[in-house]
């Protein structure tokens, strides 16, 4: 009996504690949208949205509803996210490796690029970039171009755009040799099993991976061809480029911060997953004859990977995250968009808010949760 | 036969080889100073494509040169080891080599030899270089936002005072020091705020009041820091213990707390405080943006803090719980006594690190209408006096905070270091 009340009593005053407390604000809420006027729904999702978002990835205007404009948000900062993971992968990884280099320059330059990078505010280095940086471009009619055909200019980053015949011809070529290329693996696990013989499947899937795609363009019908970025004069001094596709400084500014900021923890993740394998396994597979290669292969790697990937998506989605401070410099992602134009025309603040937050929480959770299943699956099974 | 290892040197002709692989490398290094520095282009009578690989190569031959297992030479073994382990290793070396030297006189001429700093206007700065009068002109006004000059004395002295009372601990008598919990997380809080309330706030004992709107600059980024860090810490212990808990509506209750705020963005925490929290209130109810914001931005790094003490807690060895339990004690004689005073010791550097983050976090709330640091700089770079010194402004900005980062991050490093020890 006395346990019974030692176990339910603290749950329920727990229960009851968070209950009062929701009704106590749905309470004031209630009250204070009565006052105001404001009614609580999400019936302004399909209503039209009459403003205008400078940067989307699918067609969108004033007409559209807001329901479309949340979407142009959020595939903006889905967009900004991916090129900056990508960005920040490559250079972490370099720079982590670096970290472990024997070379005492190099050691040393890694290590300072990572405190340097990793101390200063990420908004503070969003604005450098965006107000001092990439203010200091030259305008559209003066800038040289880079690589023969793209032009960074104060306006923004312009490069060719890709203009595709049977792309889809194309694509499922791509898929075809995925395919394919799966396939040969599982073949060569099954040919060392069962005969111990190798084969060169990285050799092949790269092959596989320029050949296919190189016929379609032979017999397939696909054809690609390149928009180049054309100077125009608007008026007398105002100049711009046509064709091709833009990406704004905002977009720049914001990857550019991103990777490097966040590129500094992917380095001390990769550093310690690398660092994390004992000499011991190392010695004793060079010991058992495999060659310098296939020990960085199939016997550090591995383990490596192992410590590396779980902080490393935990960072991923630091990125995403931090990727809502586009809207300090009106880069129109999903906080900018949906929780400042669109707040501010609407007036439905909890609403709104809360849709943002509750993308966001899902785009976490979802991450966490596909990761808890990859940590489970990778787990080192102890006998 | 003898192999011909030409540019191979061994132990006899060492000597030799390493005074011309200097050599080779010394030019190369001059050719690149020149061009840096001097502006002199050295190697002129080449084809242009040959002129920016010529130090390259010459360099690479030098430290090819010079490269041998075991010389004898100290100093040769020395950079052999460090920095020419093999061609790729040298090739890298001189690439960094390289760009710093390239890249040493643009920066100092423009930080330093060009740079302006006397003056009291935006006239005095006609040189080529940085506008530090820029800096000087608004120290104040970055240091302590829109805040009056000449009360600039008392956020000093609260400042000074909050900082005196965090060392009282040290200096406790030895049978107060059961107390010292006590006094960090429930009295210090309460002094601290009443010093800040009563000096910076003002409005009794004859200071005048300053709202809070004029509240800004560095001084708003330490207030904010340090309030959300001392209610953060005792909030994420509630929640550190509450999702250790075995009674499941407790636990539940704790994983739906950290889990959502760990979840959002801090940004859009901030938009909850200033345009979804005033909703929530009681009608004439009023909240200052400033507590709004500590009250959003401690929810949210407890969520963290709670994280980092539950891996304390889940390292400690069960034989501690066993124990306390044997002893007869109770679930919270058990955790006062026994396992918190452990798990709390081996979080301090996590806790530290959170800290670091909430500090690097401040900034946002800019983007709520508090000027502090960042703010201030979007403030000032758009006054028209001083138009144009952005870049000015973000320097001095991202030297304060990578000072204060820096050395937080080697306290909290040495933190690490001296509890790995005593384990």
């Amino acid at each position: 009996m006395n346990n019974i009340i030692k176990r339910f009593i603290p749950q329920i005053l727990a229960i009851l504690f968070v209950v009062l407390i929701f009704g106590f604000l749905t309470l004031n809420a209630q009250t204070n949208m009565d006052n105001r006027g404001i009614d609580f729904g999400f019936g302004f999702l399909s209503q039209e949205s009459s403003f205008d978002v400078q940067f989307s990835l699918i067609e969108y205007s004033g007409s559209d509803s807001y329901a479309r404009a949340f979407l142009v948000g959020l595939l903006n900062t889905l967009l900004v996210s991916f090129i900056s993971i990508i960005l920040c992968t490559i250079l972490g990884v370099i720079i982590g490796v670096a970290r472990l280099s024997s070379n005492y320059l190099i050691k040393n330059t890694a290590a300072w690029y990572v405190e340097f990078f990793r101390n200063i505010p990420l908004l503070l280095q969003i604005f450098f970039w965006y107000y001092a940086a990439l203010r200091a471009l030259p305008m559209p009619e003066k800038a040289n171009a880079w690589f023969g055909v793209t032009y960074m200019t104060v306006k923004g980053y312009y490069i060719p755009a890709m203009v595709w015949e049977n792309l889809n011809v194309f694509l499922y070529c791509g898929f075809a040799a995925i395919i394919a290329i799966i396939l040969l693996r599982n073949y060569a696990n099954k040919l060392r099993d069962i005969q111990g013989k190798q084969i060169p499947v990285l050799l092949y899937s790269i092959g596989l991976l320029i050949v296919l795609p190189i016929l379609s363009f032979l017999f397939g019908g696909v054809s690609l061809e390149f928009e180049i970025p054309e100077l125009k004069k608007l008026s007398k001094i105002s100049y711009i480029y046509e064709g091709g596709i833009s990406l704004p400084p905002e977009l720049i500014a914001l990857v550019l911060a991103l990777s490097l900021y966040t590129s500094t923890f992917v380095a001390e993740c990769v550093r310690a997953g690398i660092e994390g394998v004992s000499k011991g396994q190392k010695e004793a597979a060079a010991s058992v004859g495999l060659t310098h290669n296939q020990v960085l292969k199939l016997v550090i790697m591995p383990q490596a990977l192992r410590i590396i990937i779980p902080p490393t998506t935990n960072q991923y989605l630091n990125l995403t995250k931090n990727s809502s401070l586009a809207a300090a410099i009106a880069y129109p992602d999903l906080v900018l968009v949906f929780a400042g134009t669109a707040l501010m025309q609407t007036g439905k603040a909890i609403e709104i808010v809360s849709i943002t937050m509750l993308t966001y929480l899902t785009i976490s959770l979802t991450i966490a949760a596909i990761m808890n299943w990859y940590n489970k699956k990778i787990e080192i099974k102890e006998k | 036969m003898q192999k011909i290892n030409f540019l191979k040197p061994n132990r006899d002709n060492i000597k030799n080889y390493s005074i011309i692989g200097s050599f080779l490398v010394l030019v190369s290094l001059i050719d690149v100073m020149s061009n840096a520095f001097l502006k002199i282009n050295l190697t002129s009578f080449l084809p242009s494509s040959l002129t920016i690989l010529f130090p390259l190569i010459i360099g690479l031959i030098g430290l090819n040169m010079m490269r041998i297992d075991y010389s004898g030479n100290k100093t040769l073994d020395l950079l052999n080891k460090n920095i020419n382990t093999n061609n790729f290793n040298a090739l890298l070396t001189l690439l960094i080599l390289f760009s710093i030297i390239k890249a040493l006189p643009q920066s100092l001429s423009w930080m330093i030899f060009d740079a302006t700093i006397s003056g009291d206007s935006k006239d005095a700065c006609t040189g080529t270089g940085a506008c530090w009068t820029y800096i000087k002109v608004w120290f104040r006004r970055f240091m302590y936002g829109m805040y009056p000059n000449e009360f600039h004395w008392r956020i000093n002295t609260a400042f000074i005072l909050v900082i005196a009372l965090g060392f009282v601990g040290y200096f406790m008598k030895e049978n107060l020091k059961k107390y010292l919990a006590l006094y960090y997380v429930i009295i210090y809080p309460v002094i601290a705020y009443l010093v800040i309330y009563y000096l910076i706030s003002g409005g009794s004992f004859g200071l005048q009041w300053v709202e809070t709107g004029a509240w800004g600059g560095l001084s708003l980024t330490f207030i904010v820091s340090f309030f959300c860090l001392i209610f953060c810490f005792p909030l994420g212990m509630i929640f550190a213990l509450g999702r250790r808990s075995n009674l499941p509506a407790i636990k539940y209750i704790s994983i739906c707390y950290i889990e959502f705020w760990r979840g959002v963005p801090l940004i859009t925490v901030l938009f909850m405080s200033s345009v979804m929290f005033p909703m929530f209130l009681p009608e004439d109810f009023f909240m200052d943006k400033l507590v709004r914001v500590i009250i959003a931005i401690t929810l949210f790094e407890a969520a963290y803090c709670a994280e980092v003490i539950r891996g304390g807690l889940q390292s400690l060895p069960r034989g501690q719980y066993d124990a306390a339990k044997s002893l007869g004690m109770g679930y919270w004689k058990m955790h006062i006594f026994v396992i918190l005073p452990q798990a709390l010791k081996l979080v301090i550097p996590g806790i530290a690190n959170t800290f670091l983050a909430l500090v690097k976090d401040t900034p946002l709330i800019f983007v709520v209408g508090l000027a502090e640091l960042a703010g201030m700089l979007a403030l000032a770079k758009t006054n028209p006096k001083w138009l144009g010194f952005a870049m000015e402004g973000y320097i001095f900005a991202s030297i304060v905070f990578w000072i204060i980062c820096y050395a937080m991050s080697k306290y909290s490093y040495n933190l690490e270091a001296k509890y790995k020890t005593e384990r």
